[in-house]
């Protein structure tokens, strides 16, 4: 893999640390006018997702992570991995539970989804912003009950739990925001 | 043609003419003092040495073999007017400094220097503060660099050992076996002692270590200092100024060994300043001067924490 100089840091590159691979969030240059100049840099390691902050001397250079995302379409899990597969070539991917933690209350096939590689290895998955699921279970609807006010826990079929306004019945379809996890709307099918 | 906004200015019109009234306030400021503006070129034959900044570089179209350098500062060119019998000067200039871009840092930026004939470093630090006082900010507090390091990482610069100093770089974020002291302590003072330091008021920082002199007097004693002193404003570099060295010998030995620390590191060689050097030796007045960044002054008087929020318009746009 690359390395990259200081010089070439900017927000989104992705360099090794520690053995994790990082994207960098933010790099800003430290200098004194008569002095040596540095690197202040925040970044987020994508394994953790923890951010962290290092200071390079101006000029020293970095092991590049070999990081790419892609669209891939999300096919079944068989319990243990998750599977993917990039629809121009075929090629199918195996996510761990690590990889699919967040995404996966969300995904229940054919959805496309961005898959973030690590060395060819999915290292996270980010499900479609809006999805389309299902109520499984919850308390009966209170008809006529449209308006604003109040809301109830509601099962999707895919398992997640959501907030929903109380007029929602049992299998009702629902659209999702996944990034914040809130109810958006009931959807038609 | 697809519609773009890139051409606009990055600073606002409020912004652009607040610079205006910014300058006009320097320059009576100093039409007052009767120190006289002065316009030197840009283009020389000669760079800087000095291993920390970047010169940057261009060719006449007729002799591309003839490396011509943008000015890092005016200061050779003043100091050449001063030695000509100029008395006090003082210029406005564009400089260029490569390598050099970021919130703080444009790679051309705009800067105000100032030499006064007679004047020692104490004296115009005191000048500083008058023109501070003149464009609606307060008169800085002075502590030493030793001072600066005690109170708030009880180190005193001057005489802690390398390891130690390794020490407290590593334990802030830089992972490190440098013995260069200079960066060892250069880091020490952006990213902790600064960052300490409450500032309610500007402050100056003086006697530096003598390794950071640059084209500064020492001051024999134990430990030797650099007599030179900088601004800082909300924790930002703002000036540098100095007791001008005066000794030709003694500058000429310290470009060769910035020359030589650029070889060891692999950067550009600039030629010497013969001229400069000559100046020197047919004699400088005893004076002191300063450099002040008029962006980041305009930063801080406009409460804006990015450069390119004061300026028409950066490399990056431009």
């Amino acid at each position: 893999m690359a390395t990259y100089s200081t010089n070439e840091f900017k927000q989104g590159l992705k360099i090794m640390i520690d053995r994790d691979p990082c994207s960098i969030i933010e790099n800003e240059l430290v200098k004194p006018g008569k002095g040596q100049a540095f690197n202040r840099v925040k970044m987020r390691n994508l394994k953790t997702g923890r951010v962290l902050e290092k200071t390079y001397k101006s000029g020293e250079s970095v092991e590049g992570a070999d990081v790419i995302d892609l669209d891939l379409q999300y096919l079944y899990s068989d319990g243990e991995m998750w599977h993917f597969m990039d629809q121009s070539s075929y090629e199918q991917y195996a996510a761990d539970e690590n990889a699919v933690a967040d995404a996966k209350q969300w995904i229940k096939g054919e959805e496309m989804c961005i898959v973030t590689l690590w060395d060819n290895v999915p290292l996270s998955i980010a499900a479609p912003n809006f999805v389309i699921l299902q109520v499984s279970d919850t308390d009966p609807g209170l008809k006529g009950d449209t308006a604003q006010g109040g809301s109830k826990p509601a099962t999707l079929e895919t398992g997640a739990v959501v907030k929903v306004p109380l007029f929602v019945e049992n299998d009702d379809l629902l659209k999702i925001d996944t990034r914040t996890g809130e109810y958006v709307s009931r959807a038609k099918e | 043609m697809k519609s773009d906004n890139s051409w606009q200015p990055t600073a606002s019109l409020d912004l652009i003419k607040r610079r205006a009234v910014l300058l006009q306030q320097i320059r009576d400021f100093m039409n007052n003092r009767g120190i006289i503006e002065v316009d030197t070129p840009i283009l020389s034959h000669y760079g800087i040495s000095d291993p920390y900044i970047q010169s940057m570089t261009t060719v006449e179209v007729s002799d591309k073999d003839t490396q011509l350098y943008l000015q890092t500062s005016p200061e050779y060119c003043m100091k050449r007017l001063l030695a000509a019998g100029s008395g006090p000067i003082y210029q406005i200039a564009h400089v260029f400094r490569d390598e050099e871009s970021g919130r703080r840092h444009n790679t051309e930026f705009t800067m105000l220097e100032w030499y006064r004939v007679g004047f020692d470093y104490y004296q115009l630090m005191d000048e500083v503060g008058e023109l501070l006082n003149g464009i609606g900010l307060e008169t800085p507090d002075k502590m030493t660099y030793a001072q600066s390091f005690m109170q708030t990482v009880e180190l005193d610069p001057h005489t802690v050992e390398t390891k130690l100093l390794q020490k407290n770089v590593r334990e802030h974020g830089w992972e490190t076996d440098s013995e260069d002291r200079h960066a060892l302590l250069d880091f020490v003072f952006s990213e902790v002692v600064l960052k300490k330091i409450i500032f309610n008021k500007p402050l100056i920082i003086y006697d530096y270590p003598a390794c950071m002199s640059a084209l500064a007097t020492l001051k024999p004693g134990e430990p030797v200092v650099s007599e030179r002193f900088e601004l800082f404003i909300a924790g930002m570099e703002i000036a540098n100024g100095f007791n001008e060295l005066n000794n030709a010998d003694e500058q000429l030995k310290r470009f060769e060994a910035e020359l030589h620390t650029r070889r060891d590191r692999n950067l550009a060689e600039p030629p010497i300043d013969r001229n400069f050097l000559a100046a020197l030796n047919s004699g400088l007045p005893e004076c002191a001067g300063v450099a002040v960044g008029i962006d980041r002054l305009l930063m801080v008087l406009s409460g804006k924490d990015d450069i390119s929020e004061v300026s028409t318009f950066t490399l990056g746009t431009n």
